[in-house]
Parts: structure tokens; sequence; C-alpha cells
């Protein structure tokens, strides 16, 4: 019986040890809802695999719940996630707050210069990388060829946004529910003001000048104002002070659209003949500008970051390794097709054969090579960010300044008083936060 | 006497009443609809989703894709348990507060209730950094004791309204037999309370079930419920509409037929105590 007793304890005292020799570390990832990142979480099984002392834990969510989750958590120091999803915007802000582990110490064989530089340069901070680009995007004129040849007119592979307004009303039958352009309206800093800051950029103007003076009472902010207003007005759908991507996208797929300037991701959607009934009719150009040398096209990157103070530092970096790795890349294009490899990250993606066959990649390459988050304006400013103000105050009043241009849209305001209001709570906010007296 | 009403009337009242439920039940009736399309199709204009095909796709890549089981045991774990730790502690509230009133009665449920009246964002710092200290982020037991805190007030409130319908006499009687306290409330006042306690418990589940900020900002992956299953559906670049739709139907499903079978149960404790 004692035997016995004794072989029973010994039994499980070598399974606790065994168990214990074994035990995975966790890994908790927080993402985005967005095609790359849930075929991300699909093929994560090979990562496992590779690494069976590792156990990964998802959340994902909704792009704004995930921003403000995530903050949230590493303000206060939470410790409820060991890798995080965010975008260029973030990222400048929490490494000066000390929030993110460097990753300049990631492996050779990584091969940190061949992330496109764009891309590097808006995710380092006082020459670290603080995040690993997963997957990075411009914007883009996505146009409609059969329409476009109907009107007798030729897209340029770069347009003006004269052109852009010529086309777009020679494309207008508003009777038949045609609309020449749609873009986005609905406010949000990462909505209508995303592209509007982006398209003032190719007008001239900027957010504030080198003293932080906000410089929403200029010339350039109306011309550029104006000429949105004026453009949705005469070729726009209605309604359009509600649309953001997905409800353009939506309008874009149904072939009511004849150009639609946003996102380059949105390119593997229209050309996507399970859902686009346009799939073969699109075209591409880069964003337009007014020969003023910037370009209306904006800069993003979902970036995997690791926060200071996690208890798995390694694993974590393993994963994000992995994730954004070439060898990723590879496996993607073998598995899902190479339409379907999270776009904008790598040079060689873009030297590589294949990939240079899928039809929206070079103009990709070629939307994210024209911004430059750290030069974004004609005129000097004292800011990084192409469609945003790398400042943590810029959400709040990004946000505030959107409701203003989405009521004019709506017909509720003017241009003019829809700037003289978004002067009044910049000059508020930037006095409030200390930036100017 | 009744008041006579013309055949004609209680027709117009009836189809007011059917158009008026239509009306509310109309957007889950559509959700329900496009989660039985394509992604395609679930964009398309209202008739033409109508008339095209229907498939369950959306439903097969929900579940291949979430462990659904997991958050919707989360989700029963967490109304259940702050419903029934909730009715532990207001049971003796509202006795005392229905039976023996003192002179601050009233201030004290209105201070009750002037709890509900703070936005829950202005405490969620607070709240987070206590359960960072604590450990219970992410924690089924975090949730539950969040969720008690925030129904309390309105389990408290029901049941001092529906135990002040029950005539102190009986109790007193009860007392004068020789009960305790205990068997006072357990085996004189439950059992008369009984429909308007299970209302309580129906309508708190319900709406520990449906709580949303709470459940979303203080877990993550363990003990996330069915809310963050559906907000991990919703996107602002992709549409991704029908797999929402389905995501949803999953999600609310369990408590559309709790609350279907218990709508009798519901509706007598919510009437409970109108007509004297």
């Amino acid at each position: 019986m004692r035997l016995l007793n004794t072989l029973i304890v010994t039994t499980a005292l070598g399974a606790l040890v065994s168990t214990a020799a074994v035990a995975a570390t966790t890994v908790t990832i927080a993402t985005v809802n967005n095609g790359d990142m849930v075929r991300m979480q699909a093929l994560s099984e090979e990562f496992t695999k590779q690494n069976p002392d590792i156990e990964l834990d998802w959340v994902v969510l909704e792009e704004n719940v995930l921003r403000q989750r995530v903050t949230q958590d590493i303000a206060t120091k939470g410790g409820q996630f060991d890798v995080m999803t965010i975008g260029t915007y973030e990222v400048p802000i929490w490494a000066k707050q000390g929030w993110l582990v460097s990753l300049n110490d990631l492996p050779e064989s990584y091969d940190v210069d061949d992330l496109l530089p764009a891309i590097r340069g808006g995710l380092t901070v006082d020459g670290e990388l603080y995040a690993a680009p997963f997957y990075g995007e411009s914007s883009m004129v996505m146009y409609r060829k059969d329409l476009m040849e109907k009107a007798g007119l030729e897209m340029p592979d770069a347009p003006s946004w004269d052109f852009i307004r010529e086309a777009a009303v020679a494309m207008t039958d508003k009777e038949n529910e045609q609309y020449g352009i749609c873009l986005r309206g609905k406010a949000g800093w990462g909505e209508n003001m995303a592209f509007l800051t982006a398209t003032a950029n190719s007008f001239g103007a900027r957010w504030f000048d080198e003293d932080w003076k906000p410089q929403f009472d200029t010339e350039q902010w109306a011309n550029a104002l104006n000429f949105y207003l004026d453009l949705m007005n005469e070729a726009g759908p209605p309604g359009a002070s509600s649309n953001g991507f997905n409800e353009n996208l939506a309008l874009f797929q149904q072939g009511k659209c004849g150009m639609w300037i946003d996102a380059t991701v949105a390119a593997s959607f229209v050309t996507n003949p399970d859902d686009s009934t346009v799939a073969d009719q699109v075209g591409f150009a880069l964003a337009p500008d007014n020969g003023l040398g910037k370009r209306g096209n904006w800069l993003w990157a979902w970036s995997l970051a690791i926060p200071a103070g996690t208890d798995s530092e390694d694993a974590a970096k393993k994963f994000v390794e992995w994730a954004t790795s070439k060898a990723y890349t590879e496996m993607v294009a073998e598995k899902e097709g190479w339409a379907n490899v999270p776009p904008g990250t790598r040079t060689s993606l873009y030297e590589n054969a294949e990939y240079a066959k899928v039809p929206f990649a070079k103009m990709t390459l070629d939307s994210i090579n024209a911004a430059d988050p750290t030069n974004p304006t004609v005129d000097p400013v004292p800011y990084t960010g192409v469609q945003f103000v790398a400042i943590p105050e810029f959400q709040g009043l990004a946000t505030a300044v959107g409701q203003q241009f989405s009521s004019a849209l709506a017909g509720q305001i003017t241009a003019e008083e829809a700037l003289d209001r978004a002067q009044n709570l910049a000059e508020r906010e930037m006095t409030r936060a200390g930036y100017i007296k | 006497m009744a008041r006579s009403v013309s055949n004609s009337r209680k027709a117009l009242n009836t189809a007011v009443a059917a158009t008026l439920g239509f009306l509310i039940f109309f957007p889950i009736l559509w959700i329900v609809v496009l989660s039985f399309k394509s992604e395609g199709d679930a964009i398309r204009a209202p008739l033409e989703v109508l008339t095209s095909g229907w498939t369950f796709e959306s439903y097969t890549a929900v579940q291949e894709r979430s462990d659904y089981f997991k958050h919707f045991s989360n989700s029963v774990i967490i109304s259940v348990g702050s419903t029934l730790l909730g009715l532990l502690i207001a049971i003796p509230a509202a006795w005392a507060m229905a039976f023996v009133p003192g002179k601050r009665t009233k201030d004290v449920l209105m201070w009750m209730l002037s709890t509900k009246m703070l936005p829950s964002v202005g405490v969620l710092v607070p709240i987070y950094l206590i359960f960072r200290d604590l450990g219970i982020l992410d924690s089924r037991i975090g949730l539950v004791v969040v969720l008690t805190l925030i129904n309390l007030p309105i389990i408290i409130w029901m049941l001092y309204t529906y135990f002040r319908e029950i005539p102190g006499e009986i109790l007193e009687a009860a007392r004068m037999d020789g009960a305790s306290l205990r068997s006072e409330v357990l085996y004189v006042l439950t059992p008369m309370a009984v429909p308007g306690m299970a209302s309580t418990v129906l309508l708190n589940i319900i709406l520990a079930w449906n709580e949303a900020f709470w459940t979303l900002n203080l877990t993550a992956a363990k003990a996330a419920p069915l809310t963050a299953f559906i907000a991990s559906y919703s996107s602002p670049e992709g549409l991704f509409y029908a797999k929402l739709s389905a995501a949803s139907v999953m999600a609310i499903a369990p408590i559309l037929i709790m609350g279907w079978f218990s709508q009798k149960q519901l509706v007598r404790g919510l009437t409970f105590g109108a007509v004297k």
C-alpha cells in the first residue's frame, strides 16, 4: 500500500514538473478586424507549431474600440496585452512616453533595411524602431475605366485636382444615380479629416505654423475646403456627410461612383469579382495635386508594438518578428495568393515579379513613396504625420473640426463659418494644452 | 362598468399596435435576413437583398474564426452571477426599506438611484486601476462584481416596489407565530413576491447580458463575453455586414429565446401591483 502511495505521489510530482517544464508562455495580441489581420490570426497556427512553448490569445476589436482599449491599458500599465496593433499616429506619441519596447535588437535575418523608408520613418523615434509594420497603406484614385471612356477623358497616372473635377462633373448623371466622385464626409479624425488634411496639404494648407498657431484662417484652407464642398455638391452622392470608407466602398462596388479617392487597401475589395459589380473596370491613379509639390495622399501603417513592462517580452518579440517577416509574406502568397499578401511594408515585395502582376501593386507603392510624414506640407511645420498631427491633442481636436466640415457638407453651415469655428476650436485647445499663449 | 369598444376601433388599435411592434422589431429581423446572405448580397438595395440567394456561409465563417461557446459561457456566468449576487444583497435591503422604513429611507433610495446618473466613463479609470491592483482585470469574478454594483439600484428599487404591495400584517402574523427573521423572509415574503422577483431576475439578466461598456473595457481574452464577440466583427475598413449580422444573431439568440419563453412572467411582474 505504501509502495502504491509513493508511486502515486511520485507520478503526480513528475507530471507537475513536466507540465512546468513545457508550460507555455501566453502572448495576448490585440488587433483590429481588418482582412489582413483576420488572415494573420488564421495562419498563426504555423507560428505555434514552430514555437510550441508559446500560446497565443487573440483580442480582435473594432478599430475605434481597440484604440480606446489599448490606450487605456498602456496608460494605466494594465498589462492586459503583450502585442498591440497600433497605427503611425500612436507610435511616436507612445514611444516618447516610454510606453513601447524598442525593436532595434531584431535579428539580422529580419532585414530591417528592407522596410520601406517612408513607413520605417513613421515608426522610428530618435533612431529606435518602436513598431514593426504589418501592412502599410496610402490613398489613391480608384476610377471606372468604362465611365471615363464614355466621358471622353483619359486618366493620367498623376492627375491634378482640376482634372478630377472636370472628370467628376462629366461622369455625373444624378437621375440614374451615377455620381462622378465619392469622398469621405463622415466626421472623425480618422474619417473625413484624414482625407481633408491630406487634401489640404496639396493645396498648400497646414494645421499649424512653426509656432503652433492654427492656420484655418488662411486662404489655402479656404481654397481646399471650398473646392471639396463644390466638388461634392456638383458630383457627389446625396447624404455624403455620413459616408465613410464602408459607405463609399458599397457605393463604388454597386457601380454608383465614377471615382473614389481613399485607402489603397480598398483596391483589393473593388477588384474582387465576388463582391464588386465593377471589378473588371477599375483603374488606379496617384492622389491628385495642385502643382505645389505635395499630393493629397496619406500614409498609414498598422503595426505591431510591444508595451513596455510586459511579462512575455521575448515571446512577444518572436511573434512580431514572425508576423512581419518576409517568410510570412511568402506563406500568405503560397496559401492565399499574391493579391492577399499584406502590402506596403517591404521593398523586396515590390521587387518580386509575381507580386508585380497584381494590378494595384505598383500604384500602391508609388502612393506610399509619394507621402513624406516628416515633411508633409508645402510650408514648414513643427509636426510629423501626413493626414494627422502626431500630438496627443489631435484626436479630440480633429474630430471636433471634422464635425464642422461635415456640417458644411450637409449644408447646415457655410464653409466660412466652418473654418471660423475650426480656428476657434484649435486656438482654444492649443492654448489649453500650452502650445500657444 | 366596462366601456364598450366598437369592432372597427379594435381593428384599428390592433393594426396600430402590430405596425409599431413590427417597426420596433424590424432592425432585428433585418439582421437575421442579412446573416443568411453573402457579403456581396448584403450590401445591395433592400429588395435585391430579399430576392438574392440564402446561405449559411457567414455562420460557418464566424464559427471557424471565433470560439462562440467560450464567449457564450462567459456571458451566462457574468449575467446570472451578477443577478444572483445582486439579489442576495437586494432582498434584505428592500425588505428593510419596505417594512421597517426609517426617516431617511426615501433619501437612501434616491441616493442609490442617483449613482445611475453618473456616466460610466467617469469612473472607468479608477475602477480599471483598482481592478489592476487586485489582479481581477479580464476575470469573470471582476465583471460579476462590477455588474452587480451597476444593477443593484435597479434590483433594490424593483424589489422595494413589489415588497410594498405585500401587506405588512401577513409578516406580522408570521412573527407572532414565532417565525425568525430568516424564516419570515425565506418562507413568507419570498413566495409571495415570486412574480416580482422573477421579473427582476429576468430583467437584470437581460441588462447584464447586453451591457457593453464595462464588459468591453475590463476584459481582454479570457473573460470576454458575447458583447466582445460582436465587437470583433465590426470594421470601419471592410464590409463584413453579413458576418457581423451572423455574430449578432448568435449573440442575441439565447436572450431572445429566454425572453420569449418568460414573457408571461416578465409582463406579470412588471405590472404587479398596478391594479389593486
